[in-house]
């Protein structure tokens, strides 16, 4: 392993259930209830979640909910918008991981 | 143009997918089986077209040729009375450049068929094809166009420079007509592609910022959007193995599979007819090669069509992804 971040490790995500299996039971349903349409839509949600991704600078999370936004019908313009919500709040350290999220862009998109 | 039988494979080996039929077989749906009213005959009637779109499963462009025959049509046209088939949805490529397609629209509402028409909205400002909005509208035509995105930069990215201002203008135009307009009668249905390798959102949220855009900047109306999944056959299927994300979506479509959707997939209630006269039971199994059991419509019965047997394979996790896809939106 040559770096600390490898995309595959997202999808091993449930792995840290295997010593905890309730913990990670509750974990899950928690975070789906979470992100479904409430008083704030999914789509929302999932901007928000790419927001706070870009300032907490999780890797796995922008991947994730780069794809979400765009899944649930987010454009490239209202997911910068986002990054630069959280700009706001934690500053320049944060906004220059949007560079993360136009690659994700850029790898599935046309 | 990629070879059917190639694609096939591809989608076959792609890597921890597990056979759709097994995972059909599981629901309690293997073999599946189309229903024994079918509503649509969805006729393919020619790949040719003035656009090359980046998610097209047809590869359609201006350098194919083929297109359906009168003799064809015509037999359609007995299948769809004798079966009792009331709906034809035409498809292509543009439909609209086969030369035999005013006959076709003629011929359908003569005998009480509803029709429909794909059209990339486009080609209605083409020389030759600028009188077909009030075609369409003297002969009840239910339009379904397509506009995968609401704003310049994300369409024209799938489908061309300049086709967004183009589709803008036309549905302008289809607007004078009275198409979308309440109380008018004239369906005009968009259509929503993502716009690269990931799953398609929610129909109604999209619905929303579609109206909200096109009415506050363009005053355009439309009747219902469809949120259709891009399937990984023809060019997308060739973006997908280019960009290495042919792996990942496959993935992503397998692991989306709902089983709700499995009773309204549109293969159970539809037949499609190659531009050749070969049934299939989809569009995409037609660019796979994949025929029905039922074959060609010049020998089609009514025992052929009803309850049969549908092909499958690993693409049609993209109709029961999620809400499902299909050529009328999402499933549920």
């Amino acid at each position: 392993m040559n770096t600390y971040y490898d995309p595959k490790d997202l999808g091993k995500f449930a792995t840290m259930g295997e010593e905890a299996p309730q913990l990670w039971q509750k974990f899950s349903e928690y975070t789906a209830a979470v992100l479904e349409d409430g008083a704030l839509s999914a789509r929302e949600k999932s901007l928000i979640a790419l927001s706070v991704a870009h300032a907490v600078q999780c890797p796995y999370c922008i991947d994730a909910f780069t794809q979400g936004s765009l899944e649930k019908g987010a454009n490239e313009a209202q997911m910068t918008e986002a990054v630069h919500v959280a700009c706001y709040i934690r500053g320049g350290a944060a906004l220059v991981h949007g560079v993360q999220m136009k690659n994700i862009i850029k790898q599935v998109g046309f | 143009m990629q070879d059917a039988n190639l694609q096939l494979a591809d989608l076959q080996g792609a890597e921890n997918i597990r056979p759709f039929a097994e995972t059909l077989r599981d629901t309690g749906n293997f073999p599946l089986y189309s229903k024994d009213g079918l509503q649509t005959m969805q006729m393919n009637i020619g790949l040719a077209c003035n656009l090359t779109c980046k998610h097209c499963h047809v590869e359609a462009g201006p350098d194919r040729t083929e297109a359906m025959s009168r003799q064809v049509m015509e037999q359609c046209l007995q299948a769809a009375v004798r079966c009792k088939i009331p709906k034809l949805d035409i498809t292509g490529g543009a439909p609209e450049l086969n030369p035999d397609f005013r006959w076709l629209i003629q011929e359908a509402k003569r005998l009480g068929r509803q029709i429909i028409v794909r059209t990339n909205l486009t080609i209605l400002e083409e020389e030759g094809y600028t009188d077909l909005p009030e075609f369409f509208a003297e002969n009840d035509v239910e339009v379904v166009c397509s506009l995968p995105y609401y704003t310049e930069k994300d369409a024209d990215r799938m489908r061309g420079d300049g086709i967004f201002k183009t589709s803008i203008r036309v549905l302008q135009r289809l607007n004078s007509l009275g198409y979308g307009r309440e109380g008018s009668g004239l369906t005009l249905n968009l259509v929503y592609n993502p716009g690269g390798a990931f799953l398609v959102g929610a129909q109604q949220g999209l619905e929303a910022d579609y109206r909200r855009v096109l009415q506050s900047q363009y005053g355009i109306t439309f009747t219902s959007l469809f949120a259709l999944g891009n399937f990984p056959v023809g060019r997308f299927l060739a973006f997908l193995k280019r960009s290495r994300n042919f792996q990942p979506y496959m993935e992503k479509l397998a692991a989306a599979f709902n089983p709700a959707t499995v009773e309204n997939v549109m293969c159970r209630d539809q037949i499609s007819v190659g531009y050749d006269g070969a049934l299939y039971d989809c569009d995409f199994n037609q660019m796979l090669g994949l025929v029905s059991p039922a074959k060609h419509i010049s020998a089609y019965g009514a025992d052929s069509l009803f309850a049969r047997e549908i092909v499958t394979a690993n693409h049609c996790y993209a109709c029961t992804a999620g809400s499902g896809s299909s050529c009328g939106g999402a499933l549920e």
